[in-house]
């Protein structure tokens, strides 16, 4: 592999560990993560790779299952039950450090600069006050996901751009003798990723910016807001989309009931388990005038306020492991997520990946939304094309109502 | 002497069952009825029929219509039952459900029987304070158990999960009103004899209301053995999962395994159904007693 | 006369305990036996309750300080449109629910009880939902009421020729979607209590009704419904609670968009749970669940008055 990286990391476990030569003791450090096989197997596969280099670290690792695992942190971490480095979701970063539950990695190690220049552009977001608190392994974004069956049969191309896109959806829509919807062109529902597409993406691409000053405030109550949702809600209208269709845009996809689905690169997994799908996967269509843009989101792995002296050291060489182009290329292998590493991730076999690449291409004009409250704006979202969908009132005003809700939000937490 | 009157009651009860069962009638109405309520039945159940089939179906095939999976197959049950946490898992369910249903049988009994047949200042609040603990959702009170159990050092552990569910206000309600059916006169006469409060309540009064013990049970063991929230909160070793908590492990972030869920509800059923076969006699002849006497 | 064993160690213990009336005695003993279960109580239940009564005056995001806030909670509690949305859909889970769900599980608990092939079969039949997985039946419910091609209900309507109805996508047809297979699964436990019931009334009735001719119809109104009343009472108690209580089945069928579309099913305890696990916010959560205790509270005691009224 990369033999350079391999002694250099050599080198900083020799030296790490004639710094702790001096006590001479074995240090134990606690990780936490959520429960999911292919994570839960990376991960050891990588604490097996460190403890190997450090054999005088010890690190321990605690999972639990994903339903409420915000909840089971936010109550362990400030009674003391924490660990030394815990995985939490990039949006819960404000709450963590306000609390004063993470400390800042150390600048030496982790410089902004080096951080900068080497990550992927949106995980700036994890900076604060010239350090970052935290950084991911991996990450992921949105691509198009196709249903390789069903192009062929209505003998489609692949779409590029969003005009292809509904021309492609239009092709692909099958409706049964009473006019309802057997198989629809494109998934949509706001309730799954449609509203990191139409925040990060759609407005973008008719002109707009969906929020200013660093997220705080909401700016989709323009011209190019009422563009992108007249757009969304249009794919319903001409007929080629159906919210709700089949309860959930994946189940349709995976029921080789829907042609198009936009889609994270954490579905890769299930819909490689599912026989008799054959799909594909090629990056979100380009606006009109060419915008490409992409929502990307990822957890992050953080060193908490708990840890001091050897466990602190301990911690920040193994949050050095974690970060590693090893490491990232390791947890591409095993669980399918993308390297947040530039140089991981544009390699010529990673780039160029049928599955992977247009994921990886993606992250290079990537946005990631700073969510003060992801559900309650989520639901924003979704209750603005229910408001259209379900009581007949005008976009304008419901993307109006929309703005204000979520602004309401926003200002409950920052001027707190 | 208290199983002679046990004997007595139980024949008495039996007998009226039999009695109060309503004759035989032949005839269209009875024929219609019967049709009517089997159907109503078996529409009752459709739910649970699609939720074994959807346990017997390949992840691709969940959402189809047809009751009938098109490729059936059983590698649901042999990827949840193969997998070495499950036992475990069952196995904690198993005996957590046990021993709460046992506690709450001896403490709910005895409060009730206490608010029943004891006189004193203050019975009517304390009955209305341990009622009003049924109005607070356990959501609420999830978070000060946890700060509780970490101080104390209850985390991750049986006794942790269990706790909360030894005593329960619906259980002191019912058996409240069942001890009411209990006569007086065969306390003061184990009085009489000697007996102290204690044995009158657990020697007298008790095999009295075994029926309604028996209804308790069921309840309280279906409800700790369907626990999820608390079970979650409070444990870290994946050791100690309850079955419901190890079985949300079959979704995650991005994804839930349906034909797993299923599956897993499948196979989680078959110890309750049990218990209520074997229990479901005594209830009917608990409350109808109840019915009798009230 | 037996050896009284109490009566020998109060006489060597001394003679403060033999001193007491029997009634005091008893008294000692019903403290006795109060004592643990109190304890309980008071550290498992009472304490948690006072704390969220407290923490309503107060903000909270589970991470950081507690700090006071007076009645501002409660002040945009009431201020608040979606609350109001909820306290409606509260009520109008237990005005629909508890009805519907007596008189359904009435009439097959008396017709039931006039049967006796495959009686015991039948009975388990109605009585295996109640105790299947939450989670699972709303999936399956939910599956149920999806649009053609996939949800079962639609395409019936379909081979009849009748259009497609929004079940769950509709602000009016979604309360009563999600109440029915809240209804289905507590009919079972319903319809046993009510069997006992009528299992206990004494045929004697029965009897002299039929010498002197009464019709079926009236010995139901006159005799049978009239003798069930305590029955009747104990299952509106219980029922009313449940369903004002109402979360596990909302939440399971609507975990996308919770208690929509657009609120149009969110009970309290609902909101209350996002409150407190979505949005971290426990001092408006607590508020939410004082004011849950006290419709509870109200309700309750207004039902127990009825039933001490005998």
């Amino acid at each position: 592999m990369n033999r350079p990286f391999r002694t250099a990391l050599a080198a900083l476990a020799t030296s790490a560990a004639a710094l702790t030569s001096a006590s001479a003791q074995e240090v134990t450090i606690e990780y936490w993560q959520y429960f999911f096989e292919a994570r839960v197997d990376a991960m050891e596969i990588l604490i097996e790779n460190f403890e190997a280099a450090n054999p005088n670290i010890n690190v321990e690792m605690t999972h639990f299952p994903y339903a409420d695992y915000r909840t089971r942190t936010a109550v362990a971490v400030p009674a003391g039950e924490g660990p030394d480095i815990v995985q939490l979701f990039y949006g819960w970063l404000n709450d963590y450090i306000e609390a004063g539950l993470i400390q800042p990695l150390p600048t030496d190690t982790f410089s902004p600069a080096m951080v900068e220049a080497e990550f992927f552009p949106m995980v700036r977001a994890m900076e604060r006050d010239g350090a970052y608190y935290a950084l991911p392994t991996a990450v992921r974004s949105l691509a198009l996901f196709y249903n390789q069956r069903l192009l062929d049969a209505a003998g489609v191309e692949v779409p590029t751009t969003l005009e292809e896109l509904v021309a492609a959806a239009a092709a692909t829509t099958e409706r049964d003798g009473a006019g309802n919807i057997t198989q629809v062109g494109l998934t949509t529902g706001m309730t799954a990723q449609d509203h990191h597409w139409f925040r990060e993406v759609l407005i973008r691409q008719f002109g707009g910016e969906p929020y200013l000053d660093d997220y705080q405030t909401v700016n989709y109550d323009t011209d190019a807001g009422r563009a992108a949702l007249g757009f969304y809600l249009g794919l319903e209208e001409a007929g080629v989309s159906q919210s709700g269709f089949m309860d959930e845009p994946q189940a349709a996809f995976r029921g080789n009931r829907a042609a198009f689905h936009i889609d994270g690169s954490f579905r890769i997994g299930a819909l490689n388990d599912s026989r008799g799908l054959e799909w594909g996967v090629t990056e979100l269509p380009a606006g009109a005038d060419g915008t490409q843009s992409n929502y990307s989101s990822y957890w992050v792995n953080a060193i908490t306020s708990s840890a001091e002296g050897p466990e602190y050291e301990a911690s920040v060489l193994f949050m050095e492991y974690l970060t590693s182009p090893e490491a990232m290329q390791i947890w591409l292998d095993v669980v399918g997520e993308l390297p947040a590493r530039q140089s991981v991730g544009m390699t010529e076999e990673n780039a160029n990946d049928d599955v992977f690449g247009p994921f990886i291409r993606g992250l290079a004009y990537a946005q990631t939304t700073k969510f003060a409250d992801e559900s309650a704006q989520r639901q924003v979202l979704v209750d603005m094309i229910e408001r259209v969908q379900l009581q007949d009132m005008d976009p304008g005003e419901s993307l109006r109502m929309a703005a204000e809700a979520e602004q309401a939000i926003l200002d409950g937490y920052y001027n707190n | 002497m208290s199983t002679a009157d046990d004997l007595t009651i139980r024949a008495t009860s039996d007998s009226l069952l039999k009695a109060s069962a309503p004759p035989r009638k032949r005839n269209m109405a009875q024929y219609i009825r019967w049709v009517l309520l089997f159907g109503g039945g078996l529409l009752m159940v459709m739910p649970l029929a699609y939720m074994i089939s959807t346990s017997m179906k390949w992840p691709w095939e969940v959402y189809n219509i047809g009751l009938i999976p098109e490729e059936p197959t059983l590698e649901n049950y042999t990827y949840v039952l193969e997998d070495g946490r499950f036992f475990g898992w069952f196995i904690n369910s198993l005996v957590i459900a046990t021993i709460t249903t046992l506690s709450a049988l001896f403490f709910d009994s005895l409060v009730g029987y206490t608010l029943c047949k004891f006189k004193f200042r203050g019975r009517y609040i304390i009955f209305i304070a341990i009622l009003s603990t049924l109005m607070i959702p356990t959501e609420m009170l999830v978070i000060p158990w946890y700060m509780m159990s970490q101080s104390l050092g209850w985390l991750d552990s049986y006794w942790g999960i269990m706790f909360p569910g030894l005593m329960t206000a619906f259980g002191v309600f019912l058996m409240k009103q069942f001890f009411e059916t209990v006569p007086d006169d065969f306390l003061e006469a184990a009085r009489i004899d000697g007996l102290n409060e204690f044995q009158i309540w657990w020697q007298v009064a008790m095999p009295m209301v075994r029926p309604a013990l028996a209804a308790l049970a069921i309840f309280i063991f279906l409800g700790n053995w369907t626990a999820f929230l608390w079970p979650l909160i409070v444990t870290t070793s994946p050791d100690l999962y309850t079955l419901p908590v190890g079985l949300s492990s079959f979704g995650d972030e991005a994804d839930v395994a349906w034909e797993l869920i299923m599956t897993g509800a499948a196979i989680s059923t078959i110890p309750t159904l049990v218990f209520f076969l074997i229990f479901q006699r005594f209830i009917i002849r608990g409350v109808v007693m109840a019915g009798l006497k009230g | 006369m037996a050896s009284d064993p109490s009566a020998s160690r109060t006489e060597a213990r001394g003679s403060a305990y033999s001193r007491l009336s029997i009634t005091q005695k008893r008294t000692l003993w019903a403290w006795g036996f109060l004592a643990v279960p109190i304890v309980f109580y008071v550290v498992i239940r009472f304490y948690p309750t006072g704390n969220a009564m407290v923490l309503s005056l107060q903000e909270w995001n589970l991470l950081g300080d507690r700090t006071w806030a007076g009645l501002d909670n409660y002040r945009t509690l009431f201020a608040d449109p979606v609350f109001w949305q909820v306290f409606r859909n509260t009520f109008v889970y237990l005005l629909l629910g508890t009805p519907i769900s007596l008189v359904i599980s009435f009439i097959i608990a008396y017709h039931l009880d006039k049967v006796r092939f495959m009686h015991g079969t039948i009975r388990a039949l109605y009585f295996v939902p109640f105790m299947t997985s939450a989670v699972a039946m709303a999936w399956v419910w939910r599956w149920f009421y999806q649009d053609v091609p996939i949800g079962l209900f639609n395409n019936w309507l379909a081979t009849f020729g009748i259009a497609q109805i929004d079940f769950l996508d509709s602000t009016t047809n979604a309360l009563p979607s999600i109440l029915a297979p809240a209804i289905w699964a507590g009919l079972g436990f319903q319809v046993i209590i009510f069997m006992a019931g009528l299992r206990a009334i004494p045929r004697t009735f029965y009897e002299a009704a039929e010498i002197d001719g009464v019709s079926t119809w009236t010995v139901l109104w006159e005799i049978t419904l009239p003798l069930l009343r305590p029955t009747i009472v104990f299952i509106v108690v219980l029922s009313s609670i449940g369903f004002l209580r109402i979360f596990d089945h909302v939440f399971n069928m609507t975990s996308a968009n919770p208690g929509g579309p657009l609120n149009s099913t969110k009970p309290l305890v609902l909101m209350i749970y996002q409150t407190a696990f979505s949005s971290f916010d426990m001092g408006y959560a607590a508020a939410q669940t004082v004011v849950l205790f006290t419709i509870l509270l109200i309700v309750s005691l207004i039902q127990l008055r009825l039933l001490r009224d005998r």
